[in-house]
């Protein structure tokens, strides 16, 4: 078995398709770089990362695709999920040694999987654009926590930075522990050392701005309101609006 | 804030609550410099019901008060509801709170008639007015024009509105008088028409001053209560048919019956809203809509109403078997979607994929296709198995229809080695 080591990184990954070519041997397992090595390992080859061939893969990638699938790349890393990695290093490969682009070819495994997890960030990344939920701090600060499956805050910011131009917010991933602060059409990441400023996504009271109590109990008051009893489908509600994003949802605090 | 606020806006949503439009989409505005939000071009739904619908607008309703009587409205003049009104200014400060928390894309207003249509108007259109020029709100507006109002009032609603609606309720004109006297056809339809003269107007006004703001650039909507009167589904799509054809109809809703006046004797008694029912007309409408169907062939006088075991795709290929099966392999995109089990999405994708490779059965399965249906109307690299040909369409529908057996029915432990007597 052919193995690479890498560091998890986006540009590692690139890094390992670049020293595969010069290699000539294509790697059957990407692992980290402290995760022991398989059994039966007949050649084991440590990736180092570097900007310079991460940017020359990149640039023989733009000839070769369109940017649909360059971006199909991009969100299918972002899903964070396990094997991710490999299925774009076979997707790359497939996509270097083919004559003619294998963009839709979805009989083949990879191409598919590709699309799929691209299509399941994608997906993510409107919920969160749907289900952010703003609280403002009396320092008209507009505060969101988030705790997404996959690391979507770099897909969602362009659209919170067109829509509240003139607002200063922080979106917060609690799971990776960090967030995007804008402020004047400028954004950048922030990172709590402790989340003692908001216990469970919540600001705390004395922090929060006169009117924001009232307006979330509109807000619950209004949901309350909307909902036909006659034809109640929790299914369906639950479909549509699965309960791991509750947590920080407004209308679905108790 | 006024603490009234909390009680006023639990009425006013409940009277609105029966609209069943929400949707958001339709319209691209970016920001503008020293405005409020922008709108996105896809409808963005901000949270669901416990009934399954999306909340994307703040969907309410000016006052409930109404002049009108009409036996299908839970706001009709001789019900005894809590009665409440907005004012302009309320309105305007909750739909901005709201919207800067990212809790809705925009505003759907609507109103009961007070006094006269005219004045229920101005009152509506002065709240997008204000949002618009006021407060410079770029979010999503979408107005009821109110039936019998004139024609200025609603070329200024569509100023500043993106998309307006007139309800037409009920699809046959006798039965709309019999449940609502004060109004008929005409009352809708003209403030329709006013609605497209103003877009086409717009249009030319538009060749030679590009920047002039558009008319009611999402179109306008309207929607019809199902189950109240006897319509067949016939009557109901062909109206709908009918609607589509007119330039800006972008959406025809349809609103199963709620019992809401269950004293009224000119209503049915239904113990459920027809909501099968209704569910296989949205399904009709966007057969005709995206799959290229023609309404005569979803209903005709010898099925003037929809099955409701199946849906209408299916229902209408059991009854033409001899257009099947098609080969996936080679047959062309409008006929690719007249199979039951393949959607827009795996239509365009067997496209695709099949330049580069035959496609099998496992490849479609993978794809999206809803092979428990579509195997019984396709070939593909595969031999057909059992198509509709080899079985019978009856035989189809009994095998798609038959109710799962749920694994709850089953009594757990030891089956019983003796057969019952």
């Amino acid at each position: 078995m052919i193995v690479f080591q890498y560091d998890q990184s986006f540009e590692g990954l690139l890094s390992c398709v670049f020293d595969a070519f010069v290699l000539k041997r294509f790697p059957d397992k990407l692992i980290s770089l402290d995760e022991p090595e398989p059994l039966f390992t007949e050649f084991n080859h440590t990736v180092i990362s570097s900007r310079d061939k991460r940017d020359r893969l990149w640039k023989a990638l733009e000839k070769k695709v369109d940017r649909n699938t360059l971006n199909m790349i991009g969100y299918a890393w972002l899903s964070e999920l396990p094997g991710t990695d490999e299925t774009i290093f076979r997707y790359l490969r497939k996509t270097f040694e083919s004559q003619q682009s294998i963009a839709t070819n979805f009989a083949d495994d990879d191409v598919l999987k590709l699309r799929q997890l691209a299509q399941k960030v994608s997906k993510e990344k409107h919920r969160m654009i749907e289900f952010v939920r703003f609280q403002k701090t009396a320092d008209e600060v507009y505060f969101a926590p988030i705790d997404p499956d996959h690391n979507v805050i770099p897909l969602i910011v362009t659209h919170f930075r067109n829509r509240f131009a003139d607002q200063e917010w922080i979106i917060y991933d609690t799971r990776r522990n960090y967030g995007m602060h804008h402020q004047n059409r400028k954004l950048t990441e922030v990172r709590f050392e402790n989340n003692d400023l908001f216990p469970e996504g919540k600001v705390a009271e004395q922090l929060l701005a006169e009117n924001e109590l009232i307006y979330r109990q509109l807000w619950k008051k209004y949901f309350k309101a909307i909902t036909i009893h006659e034809r109640i489908n929790q299914q369906l509600h639950r479909q549509h609006l699965p309960r791991r994003y509750w947590k920080y949802l407004t209308e679905k605090e108790r | 804030m006024n603490p009234a606020i909390l009680s006023k806006l639990e009425i006013l949503a409940e009277s609105a609550k029966y609209d069943v439009s929400c949707a958001s989409s339709g319209v691209t505005r970016s920001r503008t410099a020293g405005g409020i939000g922008n709108t996105s071009g896809w409808g963005i739904c901000h949270s669901f019901t416990e009934d399954g619908r999306c909340v994307s607008l703040l969907k309410i309703m000016l006052t409930n008060h109404c002049i009108y009587d009409c036996a299908y409205c839970v706001n009709r003049r001789s019900n005894d509801v809590r009665r409440a009104a907005f004012t302009v200014d309320e309105l305007v400060d909750l739909t901005i709170g709201f919207y800067r928390r990212n809790y809705i894309e925009g505003l759907f207003l609507s109103s009961g008639v007070i006094n006269n249509p005219d004045y229920t108007m101005e009152r509506l259109v002065r709240v997008a007015r204000e949002l618009r020029l006021k407060h410079r709100f770029n979010g999503y507006i979408h107005l009821k024009s109110i039936p019998g109002a004139s024609e200025l009032l609603v070329q200024e609603a569509g100023m500043y509105a993106d998309r307006l609606s007139v309800n037409i309720e009920i699809a046959n004109e006798q039965n709309l008088k019999l449940l609502a006297p004060e109004k008929d056809h005409a009352s809708v339809f003209k403030p329709m028409e006013y609605i497209q003269q103003g877009m086409l107007e717009n249009q030319e006004l538009r060749k030679n001053a590009p920047k002039l703001r558009k008319f009611a650039p999402a179109g306008q909507s309207t929607q019809m209560i199902i189950g109240a009167t006897d319509e067949s589904d016939k009557t109901i799509l062909q109206t709908s048919d009918m609607l589509y054809t007119k330039p800006g109809m972008k959406r025809v809703y349809y609103s199963g019956y709620i019992p809401v006046n269950t004293s009224d004797q000119r209503l049915p008694a239904l113990k459920q809203p027809p909501l099968i029912r209704e569910n296989r007309l949205y399904q009709a409408d966007w057969l005709m809509r995206f799959y290229g169907f023609n309404v005569d062939e979803i209903v005709d006088d010898r099925y003037p109403n929809l099955d409701l075991e199946v849906d209408p795709k299916l229902s209408w290929a059991l009854r033409h078997p001899q257009h099947f099966p098609v080969d996936v392999n080679t047959a062309d995109y409008a006929m690719l979607l007249r199979i039951p089990g393949v959607g827009v999405k795996s239509a365009k994708t067997i496209l695709m994929a099949r330049r580069f490779s035959r496609l099998r059965s496992d490849d479609l399965k993978k794809i999206g296709v809803v092979m428990k249906k579509a195997k019984y109307f396709i070939t593909c690299l595969e031999l057909p198995f059992m198509t509709v040909h080899e079985t019978s369409p009856e035989y189809v529908r009994k095998v798609l229809t038959e109710k799962k057996v749920s694994r709850k029915t089953v009594p757990p432990g030891q089956l019983t080695l003796f057969f019952p007597e």
